[in-house]
């Protein structure tokens, strides 16, 4: 068991109490990140993010990780006790949980809420120390045209299992390229896109694009409403929890449904989202007390809160293995090896063993130490929550424009902050989905760099996508999802139409 | 977020609807699509000497655009898919523009005051003309929260911010 050996030596290397330490503090902010509204996972890693560079990769990505599983955990505090969901993948759990909450039951669904992220999470990592060598192993082999391949698929499966008018996902998609275009071409040297102006010559960064577009956006949006917060008060007492974990056994199924469902949409870039709905309307389908499910069943909080975590986790497997982050905050987190001089693919497995084992068990531990401060703490997040917004907005503002500046010093990049902070607000009211834009803002040069690598061995033959039978699957696979909007539409005209009634309520990622 | 759009139906007047704005960003886009393209034809969309030139790859993302675009200013205008929500009501736009407003002035107050000052400016200043509250509370927790910040970033972490113009704490070496 060569992974087992790897993972102990991963765990000696997280287990010094500066990283034990450095945990607490991430799943504490993360925590705090995930109940503000305006700070979600990937913005808040991306504001935090400066805040690592003077410390080790492996410290660094011990606390930003576990700032991330914080994130996971705090959207389901808003969302039970306030009915307003933190963070979009826990809009589902809004439906069961605020009745539960509203019963009186409010500690019981934290706890519910808690567990199965832990356990989705859970699942999710033990995939991930078994599966992520292998694929990196088997991506050793992998060409430039094998990665362009791979690159596209991520970005076709957008379309294919996106929400929504497949035009506006491909914009969303090739402005983030366009983006990502501007500045010093990393192969012939000339600058593009600039129009003369040296300050573009940097380029956009995306993490500038992440704080302005899911930071700024968000406070607009949510300032619109004229938030005022009322919740309901919640106290966990360790009875309660030994109640409730006396009960979840009983759900088992649920929680091995919502995992596999979450797996597979955390390593394919479906995100957290769409598989916090999915598993939520398959728990539905298949419990016995399925036609209650609204009206404040623990199983129908266990469902998504599960598929969430563990979605939000396997999205780490394709950054790690692949060097091709599956969401948003993966992206962020890949910006951050990036940084710190580790380059993220297949080799990372092979040269920076130390980080990579310490990153996994780091896994473990922080969602263990996640469980136990969640656990804890409620009320005081709760609290929070009671700040009222007029207080909180500036605030969340002024983070923003420290973390915009932060990532590079640049006085210029807290105006651009501000315009995808507008663009953010305005695609986020029209449906245009934000995560195609920054994980192409993010591969935009790489994804180009492999393309062009695979055109010059073929002197500019696009079959050189098909010269083998991997390659070809591949991007076989990716040009059916690009199409997928298409084919299923006369699909639906050949069967009767399926009604599909979390539809309306689902928000576009 | 999309379903707490239509909160209030008999709210104040609506301002724009979600097809006219969906069209205009279609346009925006379409001539951001027009410019990459024209941009990368000029630095040479085609196949140089030592492979595909600079401009070949943003040739085609700019034409993606171009295309999506008018798929989408299609889809906004066709009669079957037009969506005649709102997009935004007057009251809506109000609330929006109380927070852009002030933090475009803010992000400009940075550049000549420095970060530390002009956010505890902005903070007070945003506590007490939106907020209402009474100008001692606001100032205090301006203060105590950019002391946090100035804790966290100058002195733990190590992390310089911009300081602008003033600079009160030259003195002690930060």
């Amino acid at each position: 068991m060569e992974e087992l050996n790897a993972l102990m030596q991963g765990f000696a290397v997280v287990l010094t109490p500066l990283n034990i330490g450095l945990m607490f503090v991430g799943i504490i902010l993360g925590v705090l990140i995930g109940v503000l509204p305006g700070l979600g996972g990937a913005n808040g890693v991306a504001i935090l993010l400066p805040l690592t560079f003077s410390m080790s990769p492996t410290s660094a990505i011990v606390m930003l990780s576990c700032i991330y599983w914080g994130a996971l955990f705090g959207g389901a505090i808003t969302s039970i006790l306030f009915n307003i969901p933190g963070e979009p993948w826990s809009v589902a759990t809004t439906f069961d949980g605020y009745p539960l909450a509203q019963k009186g039951k409010a500690g019981q669904a934290l706890t519910a809420a808690f567990t199965s992220s832990f356990v989705g999470a859970f699942v999710a990592v033990l995939m991930i120390t078994f599966l992520a060598p292998l694929v990196a192993k088997f991506a050793l082999k992998f060409g430039a045209p094998e990665f362009f391949a791979v690159y596209l698929l991520t970005f076709c499966s957008f379309v294919g299992m996106g929400k929504g008018s497949p035009f506006k996902i491909l914009i969303a998609m090739a402005f983030g390229f366009a983006l990502a275009a501007v500045g010093m071409d990393t192969v012939t040297g000339q600058l593009r896109l600039t129009f003369g102006q040296s300050e573009l010559m940097r380029g956009f960064d995306f993490l500038i694009a992440v704080i302005g577009l899911f930071g700024i956006g968000e406070i607009l949006l949510s300032m619109e409403e004229g938030l005022e917060f009322s919740g309901k008060s919640a106290r966990i007492n360790p009875k309660v929890v030994w109640e409730t974990w006396k009960e979840l056994p009983r759900y088992w199924a649920t929680s091995v449904r919502s995992s596999l469902v979450g797996i597979w949409m955390g390593i394919t870039p479906g995100g957290a989202t769409p598989a916090s709905f999915m598993s939520y309307g398959l728990a539905k389908k298949f419990s016995k007390t399925g036609s209650k499910f609204g009206t404040g069943e623990v199983e129908g909080v266990i469902a998504p809160e599960t598929a969430a975590h563990a979605a939000g986790t396997s999205a780490l497997l394709p950054m790690l293995a692949l060097g091709i982050p599956g969401s948003p905050t993966a992206a962020v987190l890949l910006g951050g090896l990036l940084i710190w001089g580790l380059q993220p693919g297949p080799l990372l497995f092979v040269e920076q063993k130390d980080f990579v084992w310490g990153l996994i068990a780091s896994m473990y531990l922080g969602n263990l130490v996640g469980l136990i401060v969640v656990l804890t703490t409620v009320p005081l997040f709760a609290s929070i929550l009671r700040i009222p917004f007029s207080i909180i907005a500036p605030v969340i503002i002024v983070i923003c424009a420290i973390g915009a500046y932060t990532v590079h010093g640049a006085m210029l990049d807290i105006w651009f902050m501000l315009g995808f902070g507008v663009i953010g607000y305005v695609f986020k009211k029209l449906d245009y989905p934000l995560a195609p834009l920054v994980l192409a803002l993010v591969l935009g040069d790489k994804a180009e760099d492999s393309f062009r690598q695979a055109m010059l061995v073929s002197q500019g033959d696009l079959g050189i996508m098909w010269s083998n039978p991997l390659v070809g699957s591949i991007t076989t696979l990716a040009l059916l999802m690009l199409c997928w909007p298409l084919i299923s539409r006369l699909l639906a005209t050949m069967r009767a139409p399926k009604v599909d009634e979390l539809a309306a309520q689902r928000p576009v990622d | 977020m999309t379903d707490k759009k239509s909160s209030d139906p008999a709210g104040s007047p609506v301002l724009v609807k979600n097809c006219s704005v969906d069209t205009v960003v279609a346009a925006i886009m379409f001539v951001i699509g027009a410019v990459v393209v024209f941009e990368a034809r000029n630095l040479g969309a085609g196949w140089t000497s030592d492979g595909p030139g600079a401009g070949y790859f943003p040739f085609y993302i700019g034409l993606i655009i171009c295309i999506s675009a008018l798929g989408v200013a299609w889809q906004a205008r066709s009669p079957k898919t037009r969506d005649e929500d709102a997009f935004v009501d007057r009251e809506q736009f109000g609330r929006v523009l109380s927070v852009l407003l002030p933090a475009t002035v803010y992000v400009l107050a940075i550049w000549i005051l420095g970060i530390y000052v002009a956010s505890a400016l902005y903070i007070a200043l945003f506590m007490i003309v939106l907020g209402k509250y009474p100008p001692l509370k606001s100032v205090v927790v301006a203060v105590v929260v950019n002391a946090v910040f100035f804790m966290m970033f100058e002195v733990w972490f190590k992390v310089p911010l911009y300081k602008g113009m003033l600079e009160p704490l030259r003195l002690l070496g930060y």
